[in-house]
């Protein structure tokens, strides 16, 4: 297989996530869609450093954006937790208190 | 059709499949097994591409650890029976149109790039040195093609670039960045803890 091919998987993954991101109201939902867009960009990462002279650097940086993600979705979902102790809800749209 | 052709495209329909039921699912239960399917099918990519450690951290840390952290979320929020939270049709719609604009740029822009050129003209001069034709004598089978290489990153050094036959250059790895990395996992496991603490619950009705 070539490069563009998997470049392909990892843009169809992205725009899988920015339009979850996007159209989900619940707020794990919209977590789920950073974890999506965060995978297809490590799907970019591994693949250019498989086909390139990018070589090891890639997995590194791979391996520090999964890294990132996990620590991402602990402080997010204990700010949903929060949220969701104060509100009694999760819907994105009622997080509108500090609207000005 | 080769093997490995055979389990890309097996492994590219899995994950992009996974990925736009995720979009098109309501149920989030449902959205956060689908995300496992996806980013485990995304794994298997990851083994396709040589990089083994990566791949083994994928299902480890993320359908390991980060999906049971989003689905005890889940289970945590739990809304109120009649509480919906669907979106609403006109929103999926336009949500649609921007994704095919968006997939398309993304995709015009892939294929309009000739990669075989991109890469030559990197390489100018200099033969691919693969940390796979590296290794060959250095490590047993049964340990792997980048796990070594990895961890010596991780520590500082470039074997991989380092020991190639005609480089006299030194350098540097991932040292600094692994321990702020590693600070920075502490500092974010301690705030979570903060933020998520048990506290009395204050009932909008009641205030």
């Amino acid at each position: 297989m070539d490069l563009s091919s998997y470049l392909l998987v990892g843009a169809v993954l992205f725009v899988a996530g920015v339009v979850c991101m996007a159209t989900k109201r619940n707020g794990i939902g919209v977590l789920m869609g950073v974890e999506l867009v965060l995978n297809g960009a490590n799907i970019n990462f591994v693949a250019f450093a498989n086909y390139t002279k990018l070589g090891l650097d890639g997995q590194v940086i791979s391996l520090f954006v999964i890294v990132m993600a996990a620590a991402e979705a602990a402080v997010a979902l204990a700010i949903a937790l929060s949220f969701y102790n104060n509100h009694l809800t999760i819907d994105v749209d009622q997080a509108n208190q500090l609207q000005g | 059709m080769t093997g490995h052709q055979f389990l890309f495209w097996v492994f590219a329909a899995v994950t992009c499949g996974g990925a736009i039921a995720v979009v098109l699912t309501q149920n989030v239960v449902r959205m956060a097994f689908w995300l496992i399917v996806s980013l485990g099918a995304s794994a298997g990519l990851f083994f396709l591409l040589n990089a083994d450690f990566v791949g083994t951290a994928q299902l480890l840390v993320y359908v390991g650890g980060t999906l049971v952290l989003l689905v005890f979320g889940v289970m945590l929020t739990a809304s109120g029976p009649f509480s919906k939270m669907q979106t609403r049709p006109g929103e999926l719609f336009l949500a649609g149109i921007v994704a095919f604009l968006l997939l398309g740029l993304l995709g015009s822009s892939v294929c309009s790039v000739d990669w075989d050129r991109v890469v030559a003209s990197t390489n100018a001069g200099q033969p691919i040195t693969t940390h796979h034709a590296l290794n060959q004598g250095y490590n047993r089978p049964e340990e792997g093609n980048t796990g070594h290489p990895l961890g010596m990153a991780f520590l500082g050094m470039r074997p991989d670039r380092d020991l190639a036959p005609g480089t006299k250059t030194l350098s540097t790895g991932y040292l600094l960045p692994f321990e702020i990395a590693s600070v920075h996992l502490l500092v974010v496991l301690i705030g979570a803890a903060y933020l998520a603490r048990a506290k009395r619950r204050i009932h909008p009705n009641e205030s």
